[in-house]
């Protein structure tokens, strides 16, 4: 009964909206704008965050990154002729780093030299990853075929290799490739397995692994290619030293992610007179990412916010004109035994009719400018269950708030006068 | 059946006022709608309140019909003391027991006859179907069964009092109070109007009749003569 009752209100809630159309619509634009700025405000923070939070899944959300780089000051003597330009992580350094602080869960060194390779006849540039296997925990890809290193394979020293999905598309390797020879400069190695591979920045940090990688045993890189590179650059022979490209940690929190990357960055000034390596932290590239968006969220909240209102106040308005219009009509329902309960929930549910309706349209105005964003500035926009609920929820809670005072002055009104009113 | 004015006989009785006062403040003067009535009035009587402007008719019909409450006195209606009803309560008793008819209708002019019918009944929580048959019964007993789909404003006045009359007697109720029911109405309609209000006063109805003219009230069984908030005179009972 009391449904039934509920879907009668609702039905002669429309009805009388339905009598003053143009003036209903009116009094929807409020709402309509409102909702449509909340569902685009979700769609497109809710994009934003998703966006970073899959950056941050390539990068590992606990993993430092630590990098050698040329220092600032050797950069500008590479024209000087000079022998050798020795910077850069140590070996020492990984061991400092991998014992003394107990945060650091998991390390992986990898030790990268460009090298061209060959697969029976075709050849390939291929960045060849000398590294551990932990190397495979701490940038996790799926396996396509075979296997990744093992400790056995590091122990042994095994002239052994992963290649990734990219790298053996480009040399017609396959799964059937598995246990053939991979030339890389003059030595030769087993491959063993084939992973998948991401490759580009997120934020301002280098995704740790490329297309074109082959992953081998550290000690093996070590002893087949040294620790000095030459190369033939306009003309000149350029000879560098680094003992270790890139140290990756992973950290047993995410609440000590930086205070360890600040202490690593502390130790590392000791031993390092130039600052030849940079330290990278995947989080605070989220950090970065979710003030934006909290700042987004506020401007756009703000005049989400501010449209409710004036919505919500455009509602009340109307409704209390409505009520003046329509004191007849409530007299009789009085006079007919109609409580001021009864006349309040009238006058409430066709608020809410109203402004839920308002809600429906800025629902579709919310969807339609996160499509035109995403269309016009490539930028990805989600729209979840949750930014669909929410803002319909909103709508129809500023029905009951902008509507309770229209209906209880409606319930106000005395039979005796409302009945001679003209 | 005696005079309305004889004491309670508890049973034939629906109506009875004791010391009824109902008084106004307009500024620092009080008007004394109802000064000190005593009435009372018997089950399925047909009553017809008399009286220049100013004499007490108006508000002694809304103190009837439930719709305002004494300042001091009791009220009981068919022998239940409603003096200190709250206004809840006032509205079930006036949804369940009375009916209103208006000089000026009173019809909600944005629902079908049949709506305006059925409004008590929806009050009174019946279902569609329910409240449907009842007001195409009711719109046959007045005449209108061919009008249930129109609109208020596309019936004639007499209609549409026959259309306040049915929506009056949905609820099947004790009393009917009308108030000036021919006021808008030509003669001949004002007279199809009452001959309808005599023919369900003859089925058991009480009815309570406001009126200036009295050719009209003479169709009552009583004349009651107000005048200054009380009671001048009752005529008639020899009907």
């Amino acid at each position: 009964m009391r449904q039934t009752r509920l879907i009668r209100n609702i039905a002669l809630g429309i009805e009388n909206l339905l009598l003053h159309k143009l003036r209903s619509f009116l009094t929807m634009l409020g709402i309509v704008f409102g909702v449509g700025s909340v569902v685009a405000m979700l769609s497109v923070g809710e994009g934003a965050s998703k966006e970073a939070l899959e950056q941050i899944r390539k990068l590992g959300s606990n993993n430092i990154i630590i990098s050698s780089v040329k220092a600032v000051e050797d950069e500008s003597m590479t024209n000087t002729r000079i022998f050798m330009s020795v910077y850069g992580l140590t070996y020492e350094d990984y061991r400092r780093i991998s014992e003394s602080f107990k945060n650091v869960q998991k390390t992986a060194p990898a030790k990268i030299i460009r090298k061209e390779s060959r697969l029976g006849e075709r050849s390939l540039e291929l960045r060849v990853v000398g590294t551990t296997p932990a190397w495979f925990e701490l940038v996790p890809r799926d396996i396509i075929a075979g296997r990744i290193l093992t400790n056995a394979d590091v122990e042994k020293q095994a002239p052994v290799a992963v290649l990734t999905e990219y790298g053996a598309r480009r040399l017609l390797a396959a799964e059937h490739t598995i246990g053939q020879t991979l030339r890389i400069g003059g030595d030769s190695f087993l491959i063993v397995g084939i992973v998948r591979s991401e490759s580009g920045q997120a934020g301002n940090i280098q995704i740790p692994d490329q297309e074109v990688d082959a992953y081998i045993p550290i000690e093996v890189a070590r002893r087949y290619f040294g620790d000095i590179q030459t190369r033939v650059a306009a003309g000149t022979r350029e000879r560098e030293k680094v003992e270790l490209h890139q140290v990756i940690l992973q950290i047993d929190s995410s609440d000590h992610v930086e205070p360890t990357a600040a202490a690593i960055e502390q130790m590392l000034k000791r031993f390092h007179k130039k600052k030849d390596y940079t330290i990278s932290v995947p989080l605070a590239l989220l950090k970065q990412a979710e003030a934006t968006k909290r700042r987004f969220n506020i401007v756009l909240g703000s005049i989400a916010g501010i449209s409710l209102l004036v919505g919500g106040i455009g509602i009340m308005n109307i409704m209390l004109a409505s009520v003046t219009e329509r004191t007849r009509e409530i007299g009789i329902r009085r006079a007919i035994g109609a409580k001021r309960r009864q006349i309040i929930f009238q006058f409430l549910i066709e608020t809410v009719v109203l402004s839920t309706t308002g809600g429906i349209i800025g629902l579709g105005v919310g969807i339609f400018i996160p499509f035109v964003i995403t269309i016009v500035s490539g930028m990805a926009t989600v729209l979840t269950l949750w930014g669909i609920l929410l803002p319909l929820l909103i709508s129809m809670l500023i029905g009951i708030l902008f509507g309770l005072y229209p209906a209880i002055h409606a319930a106000q009104v005395d039979p005796i006068v409302a009945l001679r009113h003209e | 059946m005696s005079s309305g004015m004889s004491s309670p006989t508890g049973n034939f009785e629906i109506i009875r006022l004791t010391d009824a006062w109902k008084i106004y403040k307009m500024g620092r003067q009080e008007v004394h709608a109802l000064a000190g009535v005593n009435a009372s009035f018997a089950k399925g009587s047909f009553w017809a309140i008399m009286g220049p402007s100013g004499s007490g008719k108006s508000t002694m019909m809304n103190i009837l019909g439930c719709l305002d409450r004494l300042t001091k006195g009791r009220y009981f209606f068919d022998g239940q003391d409603i003096s200190t009803f709250s206004d809840d309560e006032l509205s079930d008793l006036r949804l369940r027991r009375v009916g209103f008819i208006f000089q000026s209708f009173n019809l909600i002019p944005q629902l079908t006859v049949q709506k305006n019918i059925e409004l008590p009944l929806y009050y009174l929580g019946w279902d569609a179907r329910r409240s449907s048959e009842r007001a195409r019964y009711l719109a046959e007993q007045v005449g209108l069964a061919e009008r249930l789909n129109h609109r208020p404003t596309e019936l004639s006045g007499g209609q549409m009092q026959r259309v306040a009359i049915a929506r009056a007697l949905a609820n099947d109720p004790q009393v009917i109070f009308a108030d000036e029911p021919t006021g808008n109405l030509d003669t001949k309609t004002g007279l199809q109007i009452l001959n309808l209000l005599q023919k369900f006063n003859e089925n058991g109805k009480t009815i309570i009749m406001v009126t200036h003219e009295p050719d009209i009230a003479a169709f009552a069984q009583y004349q009651m003569h107000m005048r200054d908030g009380q009671i001048e005179r009752i005529d008639g009972g020899n009907k």
